[in-house]
């Protein structure tokens, strides 16, 4: 029958909305306001899955975030793995089922969007109960900016389970009112289904807002799922509230065992009963209200079994009303049935022995062993902890940040000190951030003093025999493996930890963790403060990968950078390769062209008449300021203030360890003014860099440095009639060598655009280097486009590029180095100043191993077999023969190539003592083989530099 | 299915694993940092030397710093001659460690793919993998489609931001239970009569004469004729109790572990541009590691923007894991010096002896660290593996610069 | 973290990026440095468990470098400075 655990008028669920789900195959009906959880124990439902190990039947033993075993896969509307039922709300179209311990991955693609929120907040309160209402409306008042963050789908906390009239009626009614006025409020913001998991530096809460699950099918296409809220508060209030734990006994993991409190919330907040006949076992104060109640609705109380010899008279009396039988100094010592409990053992516990022992026929044992403050939070943030002997519990100590804990989250027990708590801590957050605040007026409530609870952590089994002692239900976890751990010569609870894995769960240990302390501590007879517990690490509740990557995912993962000719690239069908952020055309393959067909007809065209290059993306940075020559001799180690205006000189950095760290030009603009270029992967590294050593170590030189990268597009226009095609553009800007000489840079207009023109080769050809502001790009690039057609000029990517270079053995830093090169390394002696007193990196090279002469050598590589291409990354051996492993290796290939211009293949390497063996034979491991090549000079094409003029 | 069927089901762990004993005034050798390699140090000390009258001193509980926080990956394709000697000799020993230590250390060699994700990762990937074999590390190329058939899961689109270009792989690679590890080393070095004392923190380094005579400790003085530090990211402050300063600087290195899953991912993958590594334990939880964070720390504890750049890029690669949970994020301690290598060796006091600076790596060298470090103390000489990683190759400038070489770290 | 740049105010800290020991000076001259001691400039930081004068830079916003006594076990920051003034605290 359908919800035959349903009471016909308790509960807060929507009776007009009821909602058909379906789990483990069989269609149930539920309601709006259920959780899964609820819905199931509503249709009797008790099982929901087996153990991971065990394979025993588990039911439901919590009824929020703590259930360690009913877990569930959700498989519509969009699979999701190891749910616990109680956080699962129902909603349209919900099909899930029972998981034993492991969930499942889907290969289908997730649709749902993800979001991010950064907030800032006077004062943020982490829970919706009866504490942090008040302690959010105190602040409110005295006009604070407010966050209050639940969990749960409405707020209220445990009132929203509670009968005791709250100011004369009934606790939801107040509830209803503060939430009025917060909604009432500017600057205050109330997220339900907002769990905050993660508490970092310098009060720093990041929270996981779950948006569109309870609507199921139903739910929004736009809308994000689920959000992160980032919240940086000047003053966080814990109202955490706190959670109720088992206690170890026989067979105490079966269907029917229900956490007290938890039956309580289904009774009262879903309308549910949790069985038909019921024996409670306690250790404290608070199991008697859910007795009491449970009589209340019908529901035989066959037993309710203290822990502690004495009962509280009130309470005795109380159940005496209620036709409910209290056992002092009772407790419950196990329990039968299959996949239910059908009934439970009593026994008086007298002196840590069992005696008088008792069966009792139930389908439902209730359990308190105490509740444990959820300090997640507040120990995540560097708080310390204490253990408290009269709640037999760890409780906030000493606090690190500006966070404030109040009510159950710092052990209070009755309602009136939790609402005492959320006043006082409201008015101290509100005034720790400056507002002059009074806490708001507590609501009437009924009194009353607690009495201790008993820590009693496990009952005593007469056998010894505690294989069905569950501690960890989630792990299946028993006292029998933690009497394992500690006799194997385990003492510290982290151990004892990861020997059992209690406490590794889903839920991570929160019935089960301070537990587990507990039962070391009596095996070990030893106090549980002694032991403490195991460390609270983010996130207080599991959460979504998707969530964390929030909108940092596809075309947002990373920025992606691209030139102002970008678009005519893609339109002329180049290949891109991506250089840091950057897209940079690689090659522009023709119909039917490979890149290897495109590279070495893009080479021929730069060699033997003019092709171009869009080289925008190299860092540019200006450099001004009285003192920017003096500084660039100090960053480069070649001289630099010895250059004239309008000239340009190559240039090498080094760290200060002497290994190369990037290079590219500097130019001249006047006496204080030089742009510098380069590599487009380091530019931010380069400028980076250079700021460091002006800001913290020469503060006193007058230089001021601004990355011009993307005020300026480049324009490589490389070929022997390359400058044919500028002189149709130039006007009477004069382009011969005497007037217009390598390594000088000239203003000049063309084609009706501004623009600076260098004499920069990375070709070895006569070549130019056009920059003009980004946004004429497309201009120069068309006009130069047309006005070389007649000529073929071609376009060429970053491959063509390499190859040219390399043919003229110019390294690329960062390909043809690692972070163990040297200038001299590279054969750049030529660029290292020998007049300089002193440059970034000079010390380094006289060091022991950086001055040896057998230092790996850039040089080039002429394989015997003239077609064949070397990988690039193959190792080099000096023979023929490879000698059994570890074989030595010399050095290996650094850049390959086919070259029209040699008509064979070549490469560069780093060759151990490599200008000693230019002209002899070695060889290079190619297949695992070893093949010949011959050491040469790096440079293999015009070697006398005479095609750069022309 | 019955409990017998599970196949992740823990494995039977020693019943008895390491005595508590107090500790005695004096030792042989004082190895200072209970740790998996201050562990496997003592193992090898006792069982390789003979010498068994050591303890390993531990300021909290056994093995609960840096082994305790790792994500478990083995491998040892470096590039480096150096490191790999050191590495591949750590390997060989891992493949017979549960039997020589007679515990299960859930040795699994699943492999492990290092992504290369631009030209330059798949030269410089290339040029490891061939250098590795060289040096006899089984190692290959693959390309992006012979990846996917060792990771169905992996996202080899060529739209994504950074499309994985190919891989390197070592078959031989994998992971281990870490805790496991260091309680079989434990146990082992126990068996052969070391000491193992927890709860005591060594406060001073006592040096006379320019030579050590012991530690004191919260729990007394304890003579030494050597004294070994193994301490990872604490190394520098009890360096500085015996003067000396170290090239060694201590960060946070985040983790994450998921929920259980049913079997998706049978390798392990890192992608060193994008700063993932994660593999599924054998209990069926995915494994994550994080880069470092950018400040000096002891907190064990990093920024959260670490961990949610992680999962981004984890997604570009494993779109599949978009709703596996965080179940829990952690930090340890990494010790990195300026080249990324480690420093194994001696010191300018004569007795004490110094093992540190293995930042991410020092899980994997585990074996291979305290097969070294114990040979170094015993003898007095850097064992010829370690001989590359002495403190002196930062005065000589003959780094050992795995990071600038190859920019793979972990 | 919460980092107070002296020219911005409270940032986050992924706007800086860090730059290790403060107060550690170019040499005046290298050349007359033996290796050792340059090895010293090059490569050896404190790392001290406790509060550290160290360097960022304001990378996301002015740029600026400046510096920071913070404790390395709580990452309490305890004092943030312009360069070339000395710390604060110690």
């Amino acid at each position: 029958m359908d919800n035959e655990f349903r009471l016909a008028n308790a509960g807060r669920i929507d009776r007009d909305r009821p909602i058909p789900f379906v789990f483990d195959g069989t269609e149930y009906l539920g309601y709006a306001g259920d959780t899964l959880a609820s819905a199931l124990l509503a249709n009797g439902v008790h099982q929901v899955s087996r153990g991971v190990h065990s394979c025993r039947p588990r039911g439901i033993l919590a009824s929020g975030v703590t259930e360690p075993c009913a877990l569930v896969q959700v498989e519509e509307p969009f699979d999701e793995p190891t749910l616990a039922a109680t956080t699962v709300e129902v909603c349209a179209g919900l099909r899930a089922r029972g998981l034993s311990g492991k969930g499942a991955l889907t290969s289908r693609p997730d649709p749902a969007r993800y979001d991010t929120m950064y907030a800032h907040a006077d004062v943020l309160v982490v829970g919706g109960g009866p504490t942090g209402l008040l302690a959010a409306l105190t602040a409110a008042r005295a006009g604070a900016r407010v966050m209050l963050l639940d969990d749960q789908s409405e707020l209220g906390g445990d009132l929203l389970a509670e009968t005791a009239p709250l100011e004369g009626r009934p606790p939801i009614a107040w509830v209803s009112g503060v939430c009025a006025e917060l909604a009432g409020c500017q600057d205050v913001t109330v997220l339900p289904r907002t769990t905050a998991f993660g508490y970092y530096d310098d009060n720093y809460v990041v929270a996981c807002e779950r948006r569109t699950d309870h609507l199921g099918t139903a739910a929004p296409e736009r809308t994000s799922r689920q959000r992160m809220w980032c919240i940086r508060a000047r003053a966080v209030v814990l109202a955490t509230g706190a959670h109720e734990r088992s206690v170890a006994f026989s067979d105490n993991d079966r269907p029917g065992v229900m956490l007290a409190a938890a039956a309580r919330t289904y009774l009262h907040r879903y309308g549910v009963l949790p069985g038909r006949r019921v024996v409670v076992f306690t250790t404290n104060d608070g199991a008697y209200q859910a007795a009491i109640d449970l009589a209340g609705a019908g529901v035989p109380v066959t037993a309710l079994a203290d822990a502690r010899p004495e009962v509280p008279d009130d309470l005795a009396k109380a159940c005496a009303a209620a036709d409910i039988e209290v056992l002092a100094g009772h407790v419950v010592a196990g329990t039968r049935g299959d996949a239910r409990i059908s009934g439970a053992c009593l026994a008086e516990l007298r002196d840590g022995r069992l005696q008088g022992h008792r069966e009792v026929d139930c389908d439902t044992v209730l359990v308190s062993g105490g509740w444990n403050p959820a300090v997640h939070l507040f120990s995540q943030a560097g708080g310390g902890l204490r253990y408290d002997s009269q709640l037999a519990a760890f409780v906030p100590a000493r606090a690190r940040q500006r966070v404030f804990v109040g009510g159950a989250a710092r052990g209070a027990v009755t309602l009136a000190d939790c609402l005492a708590d959320g006043a006082r801590i409201g008015a101290q957050a509100s005034r720790t951030v400056g507002l002059s605040a009074d806490a708001a007026p507590m609501p009437a409530v009924l009194q009353r003093t607690p009495t201790p609870s008993t820590a009693l952590w496990l009952v005593p089994d007469p056998s010894g025999d505690y294989r069905r002692h569950y501690v960890d239900l989630a792990r299946d976890a028993t006292v029998a493996d933690i009497v394992r751990a500690t006799d194997a010569g385990l003492r510290s609870v982290e151990h004892v930890k990861r020997y059992t894995t209690v406490g590794t769960g889903h839920e991570q240990g929160k019935t089960s963790g301070v537990l587990a302390t507990g039962v070391v501590a009596t095996i070990l007879g030893v106090d549980p403060a002694e032991l403490g517990t195991t460390t609270f690490r983010p996130p207080y509740t599991p959460v979504t990968f998707a969530a964390l990557a929030g909108t940092d995912r596809g075309a947002l993962h990373d920025p992606v950078r691209v030139t102002a000719l970008h678009d005519w690239h893609v339109a002329a069908g180049a290949m891109f390769e991506n250089v840091g952020q950057w897209k940079r055309p690689w090659y522009y393959p023709r119909p039917g062209e490979d890149m290897a067909a495109a590279v070495w007809r893009e080479c021929v065209a730069a060699r033997r008449s003019v092709a171009m290059m869009d080289a925008s993306t190299l860092g540019k940075i200006d450099v001004q300021g009285r003192d920017a020559a003096e500084f660039l001799d100090r960053v480069y180690t070649t001289m630099m203030s010895t250059l004239r205006v309008g000239r340009i000189r190559y240039g090498l950095m080094c760290r200060a360890d002497g290994m190369v760290f990037d290079d590219g030009t500097v130019i001249r603009l006047a006496d204080n003014h030089f742009l510098l270029t380069t590599t487009t992967g380091n530019a931010a590294a380069v400028l980076d860099w250079l700021e460091e050593w002006l800001q913290t170590e020469w503060p006193h030189l007058r230089v001021y440095l601004t990355s011009v990268t993307e005020h300026w597009s480049t324009v490589a226009l490389v070929g022997p009639r390359s400058r044919t095609v500028l002189r149709r553009l130039a006007g009477d800007l004069a382009l011969d060598n005497a007037s217009f000489p390598f390594m000088a840079w000239r203003d000049a207009t063309l084609a009706g655009t501004t623009a600076r023109v260098c004499r920069i080769s990375f070709s070895g050809e006569l070549a130019f280097e056009i920059n003009v502001p980004w946004r004429h790009a497309q201009r120069i690039w068309t006009e130069l486009c047309d006005a070389g057609a007649d000529l073929g000029i071609t376009p060429y990517g970053t491959e063509t590029m390499h190859v040219l270079r390399a043919e003229k053995g110019y390294p690329i830093i960062g390909q043809d180095t690692d972070g163990t090169v040297t200038p001299q390394d590279l054969g750049l002696d030529w660029a290292v100043s020998k007049k300089k007193r002193d440059f970034i990196g000079k010390r380094s090279f006289s060091r022991p191993d950086t001055a040896r002469g057998d230092r790996k050598h850039l040089v080039g590589l002429l394989p015997v077999d003239p077609d064949l291409l070397l990988p690039e990354g193959c190792q080099l051996v000096a023979d023929a023969e490879l000698p059994a492993p570890p074989v030595p290796m010399l050095g290996h290939v650094t850049s390959s190539y086919r070259s029209p211009a040699l008509g064979r293949t070549f490469a560069l390497a780093l060759v151990e003592a490599g200008r000693h063996r230019v002209g002899r034979r070695i060889h290079a491991v190619v297949d695992d083989r070893p093949v010949p090549v011959i050491v040469t000079d790096p440079v293999f094409y015009d070697k006398e530099g005479a095609r750069r003029d022309g | 299915m019955t409990a017998q069927d599970t196949a992740d089901a823990v494995p039977e762990l020693p019943a008895t694993l390491w005595r508590d004993p107090e500790p005695k005034r004096g030792y042989d050798v004082v190895i200072v940092g209970g740790g998996g390699h201050g562990l496997a140090t003592a193992y090898y000390l006792a069982r390789n030397h003979g010498i068994t009258d050591v303890a390993v001193v531990d300021k909290g509980w056994l093995a609960g710093g840096n082994m305790a926080r790792n994500t478990t990956i083995i491998r040892s394709n470096y590039l480096l001659d150096a490191s790999a000697g050191i590495y591949e000799h750590a390997m060989k020993l891992w493949e017979g460690l549960a039997d020589d230590l007679d515990c299960p250390i859930l040795f699994s060699q699943r492999g492990v793919l290092n992504l290369a994700h631009s030209p330059q990762d798949v030269r410089e990937g290339v040029r490891r993998v061939n250098a590795n074999r060289l040096n006899g590390i089984d190692a290959e190329w693959l390309d992006p489609r012979q990846a996917l058939e060792i990771c169905p899961i992996l996202n080899i689109s060529p739209d994504v931001r950074y499309p994985v270009l190919g891989a390197t792989y070592q078959p031989r690679a994998g992971i281990a239970r870490h805790d496991y590890v260091a309680w079989g080393f434990a146990r082992a070095a126990d068996r052969l009569g070391v000491d193992l004392i927890q709860d005591c923190e060594v406060t001073g380094i006592e040096v006379d004469s320019g030579r050590v005579t012991g530690v004191s400790t919260t729990r007394g003085l304890l003579t030494a004729r050597k004294v070994a530090l193994c301490a990872a990211g604490h190394s520098s402050v009890l360096a500085e109790m015996a003067g000396l300063r170290l090239p060694v600087q201590s960060h946070p290195l985040q983790a994450l572990v998921s929920e259980l899953l049913e079997p998706v991912h049978p390798t392990v993958v890192m992608s060193n541009a994008v700063h993932v590594y994660v593999s599924q334990a054998h209990k069926g939880e995915l494994v994550m590691g994080a880069g470092i964070d950018q400040y000096n720390s002891y907190a064990q504890r990093g920024g959260l923007h670490v961990i949610q750049r992680q999962l981004a890029a984890a997604l570009e690669l494993f779109p599949i894991f978009a709703r596996a949970h965080v179940l829990r994020t952690w930090g340890g301690i990494v010790d990195v010096t300026p080249d990324a290598s480690a420093i194994l060796g001696l010191t300018p006091i004569d007795g004490l002896y110094l093992n540190c600076g293995w930042g991410t790596g020092g899980f994997k060298a585990t074996p291979g660290a305290g097969w070294c470090y114990a040979d170094t103390i015993a003898n007095g000489v850097p064992h010829p593996l370690a001989a590359p990683l002495t403190l002196e190759r930062f005065a000589t400038g003959a780094l050992v610069d795995e990071h600038g070489a190859a920019a793979v770290a972990h | 973290m919460l980092i107070e740049c002296p020219w911005c105010g409270p940032r986050d800290e992924t706007e800086f990026h860090y730059g290790g020991q403060a107060h550690v000076s170019y040499p005046d001259d290298p050349s007359v440095l033996t290796d050792e001691q340059w090895a010293r400039y090059l490569f050896y930081r404190d790392n001290p468990q406790g509060r550290f004068a160290e360097r960022w830079c304001h990378g996301s916003a002015c740029r600026r470098w400046f510096n920071a006594v913070r404790d390395t076990r709580t990452h309490q920051i305890v004092a943030t400075y312009r360069t070339g003034e000395s710390a604060p605290v110690t």
